[in-house]
């Protein structure tokens, strides 16, 4: 059983640990280092619930590799507050009623954030695209795509 | 769900990468954007001993003209090809076709070449590069080759590559002006794969008529499909409706597709046809000409 010793730099604290070749990325972020914000939804890369960024993309992460993230940034839904400060996407999913159930918004405000960053003033299509392999089962897109619109005002 | 157990390699370099790779033989496999590979280790449909990540080896990351040809890097991701300036400008085919595979995120990671070697008909890629008339540089431990993709798809998952050679570059010939390329896709939503999928690429000589037509079809049999017959057919041609007509018509008949919950395979050819004769509007409009 192939083990490797790997550190990765999660909302901006390197960790290391010793994994198997086959560890998934979500499993070291859940179990290994506590952080359960990220969800596991499909473990089949449709859903998005196990969003989190790495080097800065969106990306699943049921679908990588522990090992691949070695020496690599990951940004997780506990890393947007900053000093007891929500960030604005935090902010817009609260005024907005962007969530229902809430177990697909730690994904949705992963990869909104991932797309305000690229793109400041987003338009309707453009958030709704983004946020294209994301799934809310609540169905509930019109107030998630009014709380991305939120931040991105907010940013402003 | 967890892959069955491998061993995992991240080689910094091709020449490591290809040494072991031929090392392992049968056992390994090239590991790139991990979007097909690693669902199916997941769901334990594949079961390697060695995965040989190529994702640290720089330099298979880019899509630039040279020599007459587009290269795009293998390891390209799906969404740095959506952003390039030069495929946005120039290539519209390959932006159309990029921007349906699965999903944004899945794009993040997702490579050309993976998307390619991977030999899924379902994928996306292997029907632009077979309109395109797309070659595939791969590395072995003799060296490099090129192959034409349409000498690629071997069957089902099967691909001309050995188990000791790596994808490293698409090279597309520069089409010549009053060119033009689109890709269509039919799918239930986002993400899936096609239920039918059409790109045609078409060259208009002087006087208006078709000079050349390249037509690729997705998920129409058990490998990507060269609508060889439709592409000789529009050769000379004027690009009008019912001459268009005629080549949808002859591209379905190069189909071959299975029945499944996208559809009954009769169709599924229908929307081979419907899509081909659309894609090939769109590559005319794009080159320049009429309707």
């Amino acid at each position: 059983m192939a083990m490797h010793k790997i550190t990765v730099t999660v909302n901006g604290t390197a960790h290391s640990a010793e994994v198997e070749s086959r560890f998934l990325l979500v499993h070291f972020i859940r179990e290994v280092l506590g952080l359960t914000g990220t969800h596991i939804g499909c473990d089949t890369t449709h859903c998005g619930a196990c969003t989190v960024l790495l080097d800065g993309e969106p990306v699943k992460s049921c679908t990588v590799l522990a090992v691949q993230a070695h020496g690599r940034r990951v940004m997780t839904v506990e890393g947007l507050e900053r000093d007891g400060k929500l960030d604005p996407i935090q902010e817009g999913f609260m005024q907005e009623h962007g969530l229902q159930c809430g177990f697909c918004t730690p994904g949705m405000m992963m990869t909104g954030h991932a797309l305000l960053r690229r793109t400041k003033n987003p338009s309707e299509a453009e958030i709704r695209q983004a946020i294209s392999g994301n799934l809310c089962r609540c169905t509930g897109y019109v107030n998630i795509v009014k709380a991305v619109q939120y931040a991105a005002a907010k940013q402003q | 769900m967890i892959p069955a157990a491998f061993d995992y390699h991240a080689p910094e370099s091709l020449s490591d990468a290809l040494a072991l790779l031929d090392q392992h033989g049968e056992d390994a496999k090239v590991l790139a954007g991990g979007m097909s590979l690693l669902p199916m280790l997941k769901i334990r449909l594949a079961q390697v001993g060695h995965l040989v990540d190529i994702g640290r080896i720089p330099g298979l990351e880019y899509a630039k003209e040279e020599g007459g040809f587009l290269k795009i890097g293998a390891a390209t991701k799906e969404a740095a090809l959506e952003r390039s300036d030069l495929i946005r400008s120039k290539y519209p085919i390959l932006l159309d076709t990029a921007a349906v595979i699965a999903d944004p995120l899945v794009r993040n990671r997702a490579t050309v070449g993976g998307n390619l070697a991977h030999g899924d008909p379902a994928n996306d890629h292997p029907a632009t590069m077979l309109a395109l008339g797309a070659s595939v540089v791969v590395r072995g431990p003799k060296g490099e080759r090129a192959i034409p993709v349409d000498q690629f798809f071997r069957g089902l998952f099967t691909t001309a590559l050995a188990s000791n050679e790596i994808l490293t570059e698409i090279r597309i010939p520069v089409p010549p002006a009053r060119s033009g390329g689109a890709y269509l896709k039919l799918e239930r939503k986002v993400g899936d794969f096609a239920t039918a999928g059409a790109a045609a690429q078409v060259t208009l000589g002087a006087g208006g008529a078709i000079e050349k037509a390249g037509i690729g079809l997705t998920n129409a049999g058990p490998t990507p499909i060269k609508a060889v017959e439709a592409e000789k057919f529009l050769a000379g041609k004027r690009p009008d409706d019912q001459t268009l007509q005629e080549a949808g018509r002859l591209a379905a008949r190069a189909a071959s597709p299975s029945p499944d919950r996208r559809g009954a395979a009769d169709y599924k050819r229908e929307m081979a046809r419907v899509l081909t004769v659309r894609a090939l509007k769109a590559a005319i409009r794009r080159a320049g000409g009429p309707s």
